[in-house]
């Protein structure tokens, strides 16, 4: 999954948000929407999407989104 | 040869509303949350109301909705995480409360979302060796009162509720197949209420906050969300291959998916995970919210009209242990 897509896919986990405000350089934990539910999402989505396991941690320890697709690159 | 005879529920009268946690809790979005998680109310245990009366109630509905006798059965098996005494078992309680005959064995046993499918396997290994011929299989939890006050997250997915399924050598409705059963105890921590039992025995006051933002209270409990959600992603695909190997079957061969109704968001998840239709996938816990052990007796008593001769359903439970379970059933 290339970036373009992976921002695609991480974007569709939120409801509220408009996904053209999510880019890879946006600071995902910056966002009004997010909480333990749309990192829940984001778990499931990388599990599903990308076949790799992240975890509630991992994703704290991140910013922005370019910085979870580096991460799940290197899983 | 075992077979599911027949199955009610019973759900505490109280009830608490999205509109009452949003009083609650004003910065929750409900509307977005209800649609995700797929939960409107959940039944809630008053305060003296425990497990083994919920259970009580259920196994009274099923006897009067089905007409079955009490003489008739001759072992209880009860599975709750939240039993009325550390001792006796609440199994040997009931027994007594429900008119069983004396010659009537009984235990509970400690499991949660996977403990209908483990109550099914230990019922049916009971009839197999002609242990017992009338097994009385109870689901009972009242999580509500694990949780702290200020959890919303929890006290938005759980309610109260027991279940209560006869399973008889004698024929039923459904005839139980072969199980897939497992375990990963690694991750216990998870899903957890620390203090309270021997390990813990007193409260501890303890709180930290999780990596998800959450308060994690020794003393209530606790859930690691993307743990559990990571786990279930990782055996159920497996599970569900492991039971069509064992039955000869092919997924075309399901008519009925019937999982553990954790959350709308998770199970829609898995079974997009798991190229299941939507058509043959079972999700409701509105008016319920996930009541544990009892999601899937209660959600298999509700579809039961749809189902028709022949078909064969998967069962699946998983969650706390961290525990997962499954089997087909086909309708007779």
């Amino acid at each position: 999954m290339d970036i373009n897509a992976f921002v695609e896919g991480f974007a569709q986990q939120f409801m509220d948000t408009d996904p053209s405000e999510i880019t890879a350089s946006t600071r995902f934990h910056d966002l009004e929407e997010w909480s333990s539910l749309t990192a829940l999402c984001v778990i499931g989505f990388v599990r599903t999407e990308c076949g790799k396991t992240i975890t509630a941690r991992e994703l704290k320890d991140i910013d922005t989104v370019q910085d979870l697709y580096d991460l799940v690159q290197t899983l | 040869m075992a077979y599911i005879k027949a199955i009610s529920y019973y759900l505490p009268e109280q009830v608490m509303t999205n509109q009452q946690l949003l009083e609650r809790f004003p910065e929750w979005n409900s509307d977005k949350v209800a649609q995700k998680i797929g939960v409107e109310c959940r039944h809630v245990a008053s305060a003296g109301e425990t497990a083994g009366d919920m259970a009580e109630q259920a196994a009274r509905r099923l006897m009067a909705e089905h007409n079955i006798a009490p003489e008739s059965i001759d072992f209880l098996l009860l599975c709750t995480q939240s039993p009325d005494y550390f001792l006796p078992s609440t199994a040997c309680v009931l027994q007594d409360r429900l008119g069983l005959p004396k010659s009537c064995g009984a235990f509970d046993f400690n499991l949660g979302c996977s403990g209908a499918i483990y109550g099914l396997a230990v019922a049916k290994g009971l009839i197999a060796a002609g242990v017992a011929h009338n097994v009385l299989l109870l689901t009972a939890e009242t999580y509500t009162k694990y949780l702290h006050p200020d959890d919303k997250s929890n006290q938005t997915i759980f309610g109260d509720g027991a279940a209560a399924c006869l399973v008889s050598g004698d024929g039923g409705f459904a005839r139980i197949g072969e199980f897939v059963l497992g375990t990963d105890g690694s991750g216990a921590n998870n899903l957890i209420v620390k203090s309270g039992a021997s390990r813990q025995p007193q409260p501890t006051g303890q709180v930290v906050t999780d990596d998800e933002g959450h308060q994690w209270h020794d003393d209530y409990l606790y859930m690691n969300g993307g743990a559990i959600f990571n786990f279930t992603l990782d055996v159920v695909p497996p599970l569900i291959a492991e039971l069509l190997a064992k039955h000869q079957l092919t997924r075309d061969d399901v008519d009925y998916y019937v999982f553990h109704q954790a959350n709308k968001y998770m199970l829609e998840t898995i079974r997009r995970f798991a190229r299941l239709p939507q058509d043959k996938f079972y999700v409701n816990l509105q008016q319920t919210g996930n009541t544990v052990s009892s999601t899937v007796l209660i959600a298999l008593s509700q579809c039961r009209d749809r189902l028709k001769s022949g078909d064969r359903v998967m069962l699946a439970g998983f969650g706390v242990g961290l525990s997962y379970g499954g089997t087909i059933i086909e309708v007779i």
